[in-house]
Formats: C-alpha cells, sequence, structure tokens
C-alpha cells in the first residue's frame, strides 16, 4: 500500500466502522456494562453458573440445541444424499416443499407444533384412538425439539445437496472396485468428502437453535430456553443486569461454537451462512 | 510380486448391448474375446460407446438383459464391481482427499482384511515399482497429476486385480508427462502380464499400448485387429480416417487405369467404372513434374525437422497430403509431381 492511498482508505473504511461502532460494539459495551451494573456487580455473570434457575436453563438450551444439531444432521445427511443421487418424479417439488420453513417466522412453527402434537394436535388424536391415552408433548422440550428440527432441515439439506453434487462420482466407483461394500464407500468415501459441509451447516444449526426465541414463546408455558429466560428477567422482573448477563453468555457460547467449527472447516462456515 | 505373465484372466463379452432408461442406445449388441494377459485398447470418438463397453466389464453398468460378462470359466454378469476383483484408474484420478499417499495404496487391502504386516509390505513394493517412494506421506492435493496418476495405479494394482481397467488414464496430462507416464504404463502392464483393457480418443496412445486395438463408432465395433492391422488394412473408412492422415483419390478406372484430376495411376486388375483409391502420406513421394504418376500444385508447406509436410492441390479432387525429407525446400505454388507406391494402396 503506497502512503498516498491511506486517506482515501480512511474514508472508504468509515462507514464500516460506523455501522460496526452504532449497532454492535457500542451496545455490546454497554449490554456488559449493565450486567456489572446490578446489585452483585460483575457477580452477575458467577450467578449465571450458581443459580441452580440460571445454570440449568443454559444447560437444557446448549443440550437440546446440540441434540437438533445432530438430528438435523442425520435426517438432512440420509434425505439429502437420496435427493441428490436419484431422478425420480416429484423430486422438485419434493424440495421445494422441504425448504418451506425457510419462509417461516418462529411463531408459525410454534403454531404447527402445536397443531401436530398439541392438545387438539394430530398426534393427540391418533394417539386417542389407539390407545386410549392422548399423547402431547407440544408445549415441552419435546415440542421445541420437532419444531427447531424443522426449521433447520432446509439450511442443511441444501448445503449437503450442493456438497454431494460435488462429488466426483468416480471417488465411490474407485472405492467399489478395490472392494468396499457400499456402507464403507460410505463411511470412507462419502461421509469424509461432505465432512466440511456438516461442520459448516451444523454450526449454523447449532447457533440458530440457541438464539431461538418465537417458537419457544409460542409453545411457552414450562419450556425453559435461555432466550425465554433472558425474556422473563427482562420484562416480568425487570432484572436488567441479569439479562444482559445472560444475554452476553448466550452470545460467548455461540460465537465460540462458530470460531471452533470455522477453525475445523477452513472458511466455508461463513459461506454456508 | 507374484509373476502371471501369460496366466491373467480371460474376459469374454457376450452379445452385451446397452440402452439407458432414457432410450439411448449407448452400445450395440457387441462380443469380444480378451485373452489372459493382453492390452486391448477401445479406441473412438466421444460418444462411440468405448466407456460403456469398459463399465460393463467394470460391473458399473449392467448390460441389457440377455449380455453376458465372463472372468474365464466364471459368469460374472450378475456381480457388482466389489465382487468382480478389477483395478480401475480414471481419467480424475479419483483418490481418496481424506486419505494421505500411503492410505490410499493400503485401502484395498485392508478392506481385504490383509494382516498390517502384509499390507505394509505391499505398500513399500507398489511405492517401488511407481518409483513414488519420496511422495508416501503426502495428502493429494501436494501432487501433481501425473504424481497422483502414478498413486493411482499404485493403488489399483495393489490388491493384485484379476483384470486392470484403464479409462482414459493419461487425458488429463499435459503432453510431455503424457509421453512418459504411457512408456510407464506399457512397462507395467508387460511386467504384471495382467489383462488390461484401456480406453482413450487419441489414436498413438493406442498404437504405442494395445496389443489389439478395438474401433468403435457410434455404439459399434468398426474393426479388431494388432495396430499393423488397423493402420495397414482398416476395413472401413471410418477406421481409415480415424486413424492417422488417410489420401482420398477418386476417379474412373479403365483398362485398369485410374484417370484422376491431376494423371493417371495404374491399378492392378480393378474392374472398369468409377472409384476411390486411399493411400497414407508416408507411401506417396515427390517426384519430377512431367515423369510423375500425378501433377499438382503446392499449397502449404509444413516443416518438421526431419520431415517436410506438403499439402498438394490439383492432384485429385481433394488436396493430396505428402511427407518427404526435411532437407529439401519447397515454396507453395510449386509444381510438383506425385507417386503413389502401387503396393500401399487401399480400395474399401
Amino acid at each position: 500500500m503506497k502512503d498516498r492511498e491511506l486517506p482515501s482508505l480512511v474514508v472508504l473504511v468509515l462507514p464500516v466502522v460506523v455501522v460496526a461502532l452504532a449497532f454492535f460494539l457500542l451496545p455490546l459495551v454497554r449490554l456488559t456494562m449493565i450486567a456489572g451494573s446490578g446489585e452483585d456487580g460483575l457477580g452477575a455473570y458467577l450467578a449465571v453458573v450458581t443459580t441452580p434457575r440460571y445454570f440449568e436453563s443454559l444447560l437444557a438450551t446448549t443440550l437440546l440445541s446440540a441434540g437438533v444439531t445432530f438430528a438435523t444432521l442425520a435426517i438432512s445427511a440420509v434425505s439429502g444424499l437420496f435427493l441428490e443421487r436419484n431422478r425420480f418424479p416429484g423430486r422438485n417439488l419434493l424440495i421445494s416443499l422441504l425448504t418451506f420453513p425457510l419462509a417461516f417466522p418462529g411463531v408459525v412453527v410454534g403454531f404447527m407444533v402445536i397443531m401436530l402434537a398439541g392438545r387438539q394436535g394430530l398426534i393427540g388424536d391418533i394417539t386417542k384412538f389407539l390407545t386410549g391415552d392422548k399423547l402431547v408433548f407440544a408445549y415441552s422440550m419435546a415440542g421445541l425439539f420437532v419444531g427447531y428440527v424443522y426449521f433447520s432441515i432446509p439450511r442443511v439439506i441444501l448445503t449437503i445437496m450442493a456438497a454431494a453434487e460435488k462429488l466426483d462420482p468416480a471417488l465411490e466407483e474407485a472405492a467399489r472396485s478395490l472392494g468396499a461394500s457400499p456402507w464403507r464407500v460410505t463411511r470412507d468415501v462419502i461421509l469424509p468428502a461432505l465432512k466440511p459441509a456438516f461442520i459448516a451447516s451444523g454450526a449454523i444449526a447449532f447457533a440458530t437453535a440457541m438464539g431461538a426465541f418465537g417458537t419457544a414463546f409460542t409453545l411457552a408455558t414450562n419450556i425453559d430456553v435461555l432466550p425465554m429466560t433472558i425474556y422473563t428477567e427482562f420484562t416480568l422482573r425487570a432484572n436488567i443486569a441479569m439479562a444482559a448477563a445472560l444475554s452476553i453468555v448466550l452470545g460467548i457460547i455461540t460465537w465460540l461454537v462458530l470460531t471452533v467449527s470455522r477453525s475445523l472447516a477452513g472458511s466455508t462456515v461463513a459461506a454456508a451462512g | 510380486m507374484v509373476d502371471s505373465r501369460g496366466r491373467g484372466t480371460s474376459i469374454r463379452i457376450r452379445e452385451c448391448a446397452k440402452t439407458f432408461p432414457d432410450g439411448t442406445r449407448a452400445l450395440e449388441p457387441m462380443s469380444l474375446e480378451i485373452h489372459g494377459g493382453e492390452t486391448v485398447v477401445f479406441l473412438g470418438p466421444s460418444g462411440c460407446g468405448k466407456t460403456t463397453t469398459l463399465r460393463i466389464i467394470a460391473g458399473l453398468e449392467s448390460p441389457d438383459s440377455g449380455g453376458q460378462v465372463w472372468f474365464d470359466d466364471e459368469d460374472v454378469t450378475a456381480l457388482p464391481i466389489e465382487h468382480r476383483n478389477v483395478g480401475m484408474v480414471f481419467q480424475s484420478y479419483a483418490l481418496f482427499p481424506n486419505m494421505n499417499v500411503e492410505e490410499n495404496i493400503a485401502y484395498g487391502l485392508k478392506i481385504r482384511k490383509f494382516s498390517r504386516g502384509e499390507v505394509s509390505s505391499r505398500v513399500e513394493e507398489m511405492l517401488d515399482m511407481m518409483q513414488i517412494h519420496e511422495l508416501r506421506h503426502r495428502t493429494i492435493n501436494q501432487l501433481s497429476g501425473g504424481q497422483r496418476q502414478r498413486v493411482a495405479l499404485a493403488r489399483a494394482i495393489a490388491v493384485q486385480p484379476k483384470v486392470l481397467l484403464l479409462d482414459e488414464p493419461l487425458t488429463a496430462l499435459d503432453a510431455l508427462l503424457r509421453e512418459r507416464l504411457r512408456v510407464d504404463i506399457d512397462r507395467l502392464l508387460r511386467d504384471l502380464g495382467i489383462t488390461a483393457v484401456y480406453v482413450t480418443h487419441d489414436q498413438a496412445e493406442a498404437m504405442s499400448l494395445g496389443d489389439r486395438i478395438v474401433v468403435m463408432s457410434h455404439g459399434r465395433v468398426a474393426q479388431v485387429g494388432t495396430p499393423r492391422q488397423i493402420y495397414f488394412e482398416p476395413r472401413d473408412p471410418f477406421v481409415a480416417d480415424f486413424i492417422g492422415t488417410m489420401n482420398r483419390l477418386s476417379g474412373v478406372v479403365e483398362n485398369g487405369v485410374l484417370t484422376a484430376r491431376g494423371g493417371s495411376v495404374e491399378l492392378d486388375e480393378h474392374p472398369d467404372g468409377p472409384i476411390e483409391i486411399l493411400f497414407r502420406p508416408e507411401s506417396a513421394t515427390i517426384g519430377n513434374t512431367g515423369n510423375s504418376m500425378l501433377q499438382g500444385r503446392v499449397s502449404g508447406v509444413f516443416f518438421l525437422g526431419d520431415r517436410t509436410r506438403l499439402i498438394i492441390e490439383e492432384a485429385g479432387e481433394e488436396p493430396v497430403i505428402v511427407e518427404t525429407a526435411g532437407s529439401r525446400e519447397f515454396e507453395t505454388g510449386q509444381r510438383v509431381g506425385v507417386d503413389i507406391d502401387r503396393d500401399a494402396i487401399l480400395v474399401l
């Protein structure tokens, strides 16, 4: 870079700096300060771990997100590979149906879960007819799990299909010529080749599940995921410092997972988002 | 290494045709016997059915019903590729990117549950044979195209397959590497004595590697023969044109003498009437105007060092190509005489 280019570069980079300051850095600093402004000062951060209600909420959210991520990856890997390798009538329609949830806000997904597994839901009706007991799980972690998996499948499946399309068919043929069974071909060749896509789309699914609010809010009642806890602390208890501390912790965990997966998968995580 | 010279597995293809689900006929019914230890090259333009035939032998495609593939005395038609014990080499190399060179070569051995000691001694042997010892710990993306194809060859022959199938293995390489690897593949196939089927669209590759060449066109076998037979005794105009350069001279025969645009050629025992004769550039010589068979005008001079390639017009309806010693100089527009070696004239 030549010295006389410096002034114009500063001018060019200025908008980015302003936006970053106004909408990211300043609020974050303010949030961090608010978290330390309560009765316990910085003890609010400690409270995240020491208060059972907060810690359980943190743990539940992380476990739920991890579970959603793995379930979504498993479902999407199988169906994504199937859709990529087979051509049949109605295939395009099926793919567009699978990517439908992309268009829904979390509230609608929550509504759909209630219609499926709520008190008046389809599963309840069927189980009542079959066993006499109504199976209702919409208003619990299980309901949230179903909703999040449904919501995460489109991004993951599209990423996996794109990666599978780029696979050289000769790789699989070479492995088979060496005697590999279909299962070994999948284990030794296909899954390793799709690993970057798994990591990239899995990280996005995890981050989305960690921060999702609308679905949890719709299903409500006895679900204690972190975004809900933050909402409760903020609006109902007016414990703003605690809400801020929880937000920072939620942000840090999600950021850590994205960062680690990015370093594992090269630079593809950002691209998949 | 077990020396299997002359004991390779024979391949018999019986009435194998291939129609794809969309109705495209990729291969008309064909039968062929490949002897044990023989190298057969399938040669033809793209879409001629050569790769389809290779994939039927490999077990990657199944022939239409009625077709059969035999390895020695075993009918392998219904066997999928993983049970046929074939080695395959691809144009795209198809090395596993998540494994290094050594692991790629060892992969087939591990699947066959060789002991750790057997695997490492076999890998060692392959690294020696392909002269890639220093690459053993490299990852695949650190290798050049030529190195990749050596690793792919090592991986394919490590498991001692019954037959080795090569699908355009040199096509992705640049000219110099291609030449060098071709010589190495030739040596390897001779040393191993393995039955090999080699698919290419490059006639030079086919001529230098094949014990026999199967020339294919539009899903049919145009001719099967040794490189010499294919070159000197092409069975039809397609084969004649596809292999090397072929001149055509058309005219009318009267009393055993062909009269063409630029002169006349004496033919032995040909019935009167219109005719087209074929001859190769090296079967013609430049003579003096006046007493040569044909007269023409030089329209193109290509100095190739050891020889000069001349394009001569007005000798026949189509330009005639003649190769002559590089020492003599020609210029365009010059009038020359052309003589044809009468023993080398083909009539199809």
